[in-house]
């Protein structure tokens, strides 16, 4: 069908100022970062840098002994054991256990669902105390390892409902062809339920990734230098009140968020047709 | 390459320590905490733990650097933790009755008594390590807080001389705002944090107020209710700048540094960033001179902004602990780094070498220092600065009159559990 | 419903609840104990005595504590109030056929991608009363007539904080919105569009229907989420300025880490767990009806 001029134009206007709102901060901070520092403080604000200043980056990307850049670098590497590791067993545990929630319809099975979501609504604050006592007697604070057991406990019920709800879309003749043949319940769904529910299992593993990736709370009490310490501690630690440096700030910022933008734009597609096919339809 | 003065110094200080020199120690490792600041800068922490490493054979320190609102929070978490993550820890002045209750911090009252002569430091800087009369540390940092001033600005608006008084400090900055100089002349660092309890308790000690009776809180009288009032009123007349109530020390910094002030209020590090080229607009425009007092009151006024080195108390390495803070804090260390940190020893405000190109900062440090006051002193300090942090931030945001917000902060400390 | 040849299903659960009991039941247990106590952070559980109520009725009659629930509960209908209106109007934006749509949808997943602290320092950029972008645009553009502090001011911190927070979430809501649009059957809106209906009409009788259900689901999510908030206040304001900011979340962590007074956090915690409760009981509710039956 035809829209008319109007029609056409007003959408037009909408998705413009849709563009604009979502680009318009994220384009500030990387003129933040690639300014001379004069150019921040001038009134009238410099809207275009007078130079491209490439200076932040170079400091982030010297990898110096005690520079900022080393402090990036270890962060990087923190927060990708942690999330990365925190992904990986959050899925090894939650996939079977989406198929039994998913599969059997027993009351206690249900139950211990509902339970298990329950406990995605606790606050981190009403665990932090005793999961520290609890590290702490395990010497696991301030380490890559200790931080993936605390993020299972984030990770794990939001993998395990969005799985779930991707193994209920699935038409159950499959997996009933499946037993008839033989195949046990491990062989039905690594070669059967698994391959079909692809795309809500890719979805839930990039929820999981950002999640981690995100997590700043347990971060912050549970690691102390960078042994541990995650990219999101380090940059608010740079941004911290008494050293102000907005460029470095900007650029650590955006080279913090360019992992999890990217891969959520590279699975963008998965992530919508993963949301249609699971996840909210409860 | 190590002068041979601070050789001198590190083979003095061995020998005070009562150890020998270059004895094949046996492979020792320390972890300490420091805070990220620009005075005494990481770079400086890290150069004096390697000279301390060359002087002691064997033994290695580990540095890390928080920012000052997480090194509470560090220092407690690791004593919560079993109290074996640090051994050396910066503190804060108003900390050691919290932590003398919990145990945080080891008792070395035998040893300061053994290897100090404690008269040869400030008694402002003792009082970050002792409390009840024992010593929980050594002092490291001797702070407090200075009215700067811009020299250019205050010719211009004719103004002779820095003012003594809260009262003149308004009234020349009135001046400055009307002769159309700079439209806010005052800049304070009075965001909801413990920054403006260090502006208040300085304005308090200035109006001769102190903050309990008879152990009751009494913050809504006096002194102290005083100040909140110049707070306010300084507002409402437009010549203190309204981005203070968010404003933290270092972004005071910065907007003085860029000549948009004409006063500033601010720690001893500002004096030599605001003469650095590299940062700052105003180099050799910086007047500096101890915060004002208060006619029939004070000369002068200052608040205690000291930070001390202690040893934990679940330390096993105390001995080494306890040499590493000697050397930080001792005379030849502090001397070889009083550019951006004024040293805690009273001979060194004589030496040529530490005053040299900061005369005017070290006069009015000999001043100011005479007359540091303490924040108010509890083992609550946390809540009760929590609390006077908000209060104060109502006054200054209107949300309340200065008498109803301090008589609410009263009520809030008196409930303290 | 059973199957032949299959196992019983706790034994495909075990690594899963062995995790959660260990990481989630066990503090929370724990949690609940200390908060009956007078349990200090330093001095170890040992020295922690019974103290029954004492902790919630002290909470309760808090003033600073009651206006911070105050403060999160305005936090969280304020935000996830325009988070699902943006949500759903966006939906149906990129729902629509035009040129670039591919683009924008990409788009649309940027502020949710950002990291919370990301997104938290680049407002605080935005927001910098002496430099930053917004009072520059709002001062050349003729809006404001100078400069103003948007943080230091109680009045405006608080819907501050909520525009950075909002800007970063509502794609979340959109992308549910938009997933759901994408299973609306065509069919129905041509028979509708053939009987007549208006636009807002086939809005009510076909589109709505089909977004309610998942949209609900996003609703209760993110107002659990922003009844934690925590991390977004950390770094823009620390719960400034006058404590127009403080939520529930970070009076636990004040009460416990500044405090010490880890046996009064925890029962400040169990009260925004309990707010949390009363949203999950509805949040189950909803997955039921949303059940085909």
């Amino acid at each position: 069908m035809k829209r008319s001029r109007l029609a056409s134009t007003l959408l037009y206007a909408a998705v413009l100022l849709f563009v604009l709102v979502t680009l318009a901060p994220v384009a500030w901070l990387l003129i933040l970062s690639l300014s001379p520092p004069a150019d921040l403080t001038a009134k009238p604000l410099r809207f275009i840098p007078s130079q491209i200043d490439l200076s932040h980056y170079r400091r982030l990307l010297d990898f110096g002994a005690n520079t900022p850049g080393e402090a990036f670098l270890l962060g990087l590497r923190n927060s990708l054991g942690a999330s990365v590791g925190a992904t990986l067993v959050s899925m090894l545990v939650s996939i079977p256990a989406a198929w039994a929630f998913a599969r059997y319809r027993r009351r206690a099975v249900t139950a211990t669902l509902y339970v298990v979501l329950a406990t995605y609504m606790t606050p981190a604050v009403a665990l932090v105390l005793p999961l520290y006592f609890m590290l702490s007697a395990l010497h696991l604070l301030n380490s890559v390892t200790g931080l993936i057991i605390v993020y299972c406990a984030i990770l794990t019920p939001f993998t395990a409902w969005f799985i779930k709800s991707a193994f209920d879309a699935l038409p159950d003749e499959i997996e009933q062809a499946a037993a008839m043949d033989g195949a046990g319940v491990f062989k039905t769904l690594l070669y059967v339920s698994l391959p079909l529910a692809r795309a809500g299992i890719a979805t839930a593993a990039l929820f999981a990734l950002l999640l981690a990736w995100d997590e700043f709370f347990f971060a912050l009490l549970f690691t102390s230098n960078a042994d541990a310490k995650t990219l999101t501690v380090t940059i608010a630690d740079f941004a911290a009140g008494r050293a102000t440096d907005f460029g470095l700030v900007a650029a650590a910022g955006l080279l913090t968020a360019l992992p999890p933008v990217l891969i959520a734009f590279g699975l963008q597609k998965a992530l919508i047709s993963g949301l249609t096919t699971g996840g909210v339809k409860g | 390459m190590l002068q041979i003065k601070s050789w001198i110094g590190v083979v003095g200080l061995a020998a005070l320590a009562g150890t020998v020199l270059a004895s094949p120690g046996h492979a020792e490792t320390l972890n300490a905490l420091f805070m990220a600041q620009a005075a005494y800068s990481d770079n400086d922490v890290r150069n004096m733990t390697h000279d301390f490493e060359k002087a002691n054979p064997g033994t290695t320190v580990n540095l890390e650097f928080v920012p000052y609102e997480a090194l509470f929070d560090k220092i407690v978490a690791s004593k919560a933790a079993g109290g074996s993550g640090y051994d050396v820890v910066l503190y804060d002045v108003i900390w050691p009755a919290a932590f003398a209750r919990d145990g945080v911090l080891r008792d070395v009252t035998d040893r300061v008594k053994a290897n100090i002569d404690t008269a040869k430091v400030f008694d402002g800087a003792w009082s970050t390590s002792l409390f009840d009369g024992k010593y929980y540390g050594l002092p490291w940092i001797l702070d407090t807080k200075y009215l700067f001033y811009n020299t250019d600005m205050l010719a211009k608006a004719g103004i002779a001389t820095p003012p003594k008084t809260w009262d003149e400090l308004l009234a020349d900055a009135k001046i400055i705002k009307d002769k159309k100089i700079v439209d806010y002349p005052i800049v304070w660092s009075w965001s909801q944090a413990e920054a403006v309890v260090c502006d208040y308790a300085t304005i308090t000690a200035a109006h001769g107020g102190t903050y309990y009776n008879d152990g009751k809180p009494a913050f809504d009288q006096g002194g102290s209710l005083d100040a909140v009032k110049y707070m306010v009123q300084s507002l409402k007349d437009g010549v203190s700048n309204p981005n203070s109530k968010e404003y933290l020390e270092e972004d005071v910094r910065k907007v003085f540094s860029a000549g948009n002030a004409a006063f500033a209020l601010n720690w001893t590090y500002a004096y030599a960033k605001a003469n650095d080229p590299a940062e700052s607009k105003i180099v050799g425009k910086v007047g500096v001179v101890p915060a004002p007092g208060v006619a029939g009151h004070t000369e002068a006024s200052a608040v205690n902004g000291s930070m001390g080195l202690g040893i934990t108390a679940g330390s096993s390495h105390p001995d080494l602990g306890w040499k590493y803070i000697s050397f930080l804090t001792s005379q030849e260390v502090q001397n070889k780094y009083a550019q951006l940190s004024l040293p805690i020893w009273k001979s060194s405000y004589d030496d040529p070498a530490v005053t040299k190109g900061q005369e005017p900062l070290v006069a009015a440090a000999k001043t100011a220092i005479s007359v540091m006051s303490l924040r108010p002193v509890t083992p609550s300090y946390q809540e009760v600065s929590t609390i006077l942090q908000a209060q104060i931030q109502n006054a200054l945001t209107d949300k309340a009159t200065p008498d109803a917000a301090l008589a609410e902060a009263d009520k809030a400390a008196a409930r303290l559990r | 419903m059973q199957r032949p040849g299959s196992i019983s299903p706790w034994r495909l659960l075990a690594p899963m609840l062995a995790i959660m009991a260990a990481v989630v039941g066990y503090p929370v247990v724990q949690t609940i104990a200390l908060a009956f106590t007078d349990a200090r952070l330093l001095g170890g559980l040992g020295s922690a005595h019974w103290v029954g109520l004492d902790n919630f009725i002290y909470a309760l009659t808090d003033a600073n504590f009651l206006s911070a629930t105050a403060h999160t509960l305005y936090f969280a209908i304020l935000s996830v109030g325009f988070e699902t209106l943006f949500g759903v109007l966006v939906a149906l934006l990129l729902n629509e056929k035009f040129r670039g749509r591919t683009v924008c949808r990409a788009l649309l997943v940027l502020p949710w991608a950002l990291p919370t602290i990301v997104n938290a320092i680049m407002w605080r950029l935005i927001y910098q009363p002496d430099f930053g972008v917004l009072n520059a645009v709002l001062t050349q553009t003729g809006v404001l007539s100078g400069y103003r502090g948007w943080l230091g001011d109680p009045d405006s911190a608080m819907n501050a904080v909520v525009l950075a927070d909002v800007w970063k979430n509502y794609p979340l809501v959109a992308l549910i919105v938009l997933a759901a649009l994408q299973n609306a059957p065509a069919d129905l809106y041509e028979a509708a569009r053939l009987d007549g209906a208006g636009a807002f009409r086939r809005f009510q009788v076909v589109t709505w229907p089909v977004i309610a259900p998942p949209l609900l689901v996003a609703i209760v999510l993110r107002s659990i989420e922003a009844l934690k908030v925590f991390d977004i206040v950390y770094v823009m304001t620390r719960g400034g300025p006058a404590s127009a900011t403080k939520t529930m979340s970070f009076f636990v962590y004040e009460e416990s880490f500044r405090f010490l007074r880890v046996g009064s956090g925890a029962s400040y915690a169990l009260i925004v767990v309990l707010i949390c409760m009363v949203l999950v009981t509805v949040y189950m509710r909803l997955l039921r009806h949303g059940q085909p039956a």
